[in-house]
């Protein structure tokens, strides 16, 4: 016993290091159940604290482009104001409100928020924005994130009371569903980690006419993103020798270097269609197992 | 200025400047990314005991972790070169803690020459472990060793430039502490 003693005495630096090693990595590991627990929910309070300080200093440098943009996107706003159409049908009325519901039966299906960008970077292979709206202000996890000039730039992840982090489309485990505008073939929009200006799209079938600057838009498959926002143009082709399937460089049409304004969109019907799916789901392997 | 309130501030600065400016500088290209806070523990006194010296790195790795939303992926390096700084100051430097005339470690402390081979080991420690960790989760073998050389480069190249800019004015150690 005593020599067991004696032995961890004189190597107890050594077991200081495996120890702290371990725990290092265990958070590394386990990061995804790691990030929904409390303390993290509590550090992010704190460095969102400081980084919304830096935000005020660092905001003024880009803050001409992005009156440009909040002008450019006023004026296609003003574009579609009703009164600027005239309706000699007096039978249909087109009313948009933020009520869920209205008599004619249109129902809202997106909801957007404004938010503020407090930190953001492009230069690891894991990019988060994390943005000044959290659970407070009705902000909750997988809500789709658009910059300010309406292209989408994350979804978002992990929330705390007033901050909350994005996934940017920068973010090597990001997976969103993509179509091309001219034939609507869809695939998967991923991020290869390496230039920050291009993603890859994935999965377009060979069938599909492709031309270098082609417009990609959010599909209308994907539970987070509505449809039809661009993401970005073609910016090279080539083919996966492996699966047969068109892999297109993509030039994103965010620019993810200055984001400072951005739009939270929530999908009001996120958690019926996520539930639907996965019944479906489990129904089917079920079926399976009672054929079997 | 006491010890403890100087290495404070610098844990501050480190920690802000990586957070601020050299995370968010336009990348140079993609292999290459800036570090400069482990400098912190490179700095740190002669006569921190070990088991101090492992918890603070860990401390530093972890603040920063959360910074950039990547829980242990700092805090593993700075443990590791924490761990293994005692070592090679003893293998470069074979004195008691008790001879060292300065309180920490520096050109004037070590020679030029001794403090470069001090620097330029715990620096491929750190990034080697640190690039590998993100390799284990995406990227391929050539990535990896490119981006090691590419940032250790460009983070000695920081270091020194820190080291000539800004001399630490070190007290030589007297008998009164």
């Amino acid at each position: 016993m005593r020599n067991i003693f004696l032995f961890l005495r004189r190597f107890s630096v050594f077991f200081a290091f495996l120890i702290l090693q371990i725990i290092s990595l265990w958070f590394l590991v386990s990061y995804n159940r790691f990030h929904r627990a409390k303390f993290l929910g509590i550090a992010t309070e704190i460095t969102g604290r400081i980084n919304t300080q830096y935000n005020k200093v660092e905001d003024y440098f880009s803050l001409k482009q992005e009156n440009l943009r909040l002008h450019r996107l006023n004026d296609s706003l003003l574009n579609l104001l009703p009164g600027n159409f005239v309706r000699p049908d007096t039978g249909v009325r087109l009313v948009k409100d933020s009520l869920p519901y209205d008599t004619l039966g249109h129902y809202r299906h997106y909801y957007f928020r404004e938010a503020t960008v407090v930190y953001n970077t492009v230069s690891s292979q894991k990019n988060y924005i994390q943005v000044n709206r959290g659970s407070k202000q009705g902000i909750k996890d997988n809500m789709a994130v658009i910059s300010s000039d309406g292209y989408p730039v994350g979804i978002i992840v992990n929330v705390s009371n007033n901050f909350s982090e994005a996934m940017s489309l920068l973010h090597v485990q990001n997976t969103v569903n993509a179509s091309l505008k001219r034939s609507g073939d869809f695939g998967t929009l991923q991020w290869d980690g390496k230039d920050p200006r291009f993603l890859i799209l994935k999965n377009i079938p060979k069938s599909a006419s492709v031309k270098e600057g082609d417009t990609i838009l959010t599909s209308a498959y994907s539970y987070n993103f509505p449809p039809g926002y661009m993401i970005g143009t073609v910016a090279g082709i080539s083919i996966d020798n492996v699966t047969g399937f068109f892999s297109l460089k993509v030039k994103t049409a965010a620019n993810f270097f200055d984001l400072q304004k951005v739009h939270i969109i929530e999908n009001l019907q996120y958690d019926e269609q996520v539930n639907l799916s996965d019944e479906t789901k489990q129904k089917m392997d079920q079926l399976k197992l009672n054929r079997k | 200025m006491s010890d403890l309130l100087k290495n404070i501030i610098r844990f501050a600065l480190l920690i802000l400047i990586q957070v601020y400016v050299l995370n968010q500088i336009p990348q140079l290209h993609r292999f290459i990314t800036p570090y400069l806070y482990y400098l912190f523990i490179l700095w740190l006194p002669f006569s921190i005991p070990r088991v101090g010296l492992l918890l603070l790195g860990f401390a530093t790795g972890i603040v920063l972790d959360y910074f950039t939303m990547t829980p242990g992926l700092h805090a593993a390096p700075c443990v590791l070169i924490a761990y293994a700084r005692p070592f090679i100051i003893q293998i470069l430097m074979p004195k008691d803690i008790g001879e060292f005339n300065y309180r920490e470690p520096s050109p004037k402390a070590m020679g030029w020459t001794q403090y470069g081979i001090y620097v330029l080991i715990l620096t491929l420690l750190h990034h080697g472990y640190l690039v590998f960790l993100e390799w284990m989760s995406f990227g391929s073998f050539l990535d990896f060793i490119i981006k090691v050389i590419a940032t250790t480069a460009i983070s000695l190249l920081l270091i020194f430039t820190v080291e000539l800019l800004f001399p630490r004015k070190l007290k030589y150690r007297t008998n009164v502490q």
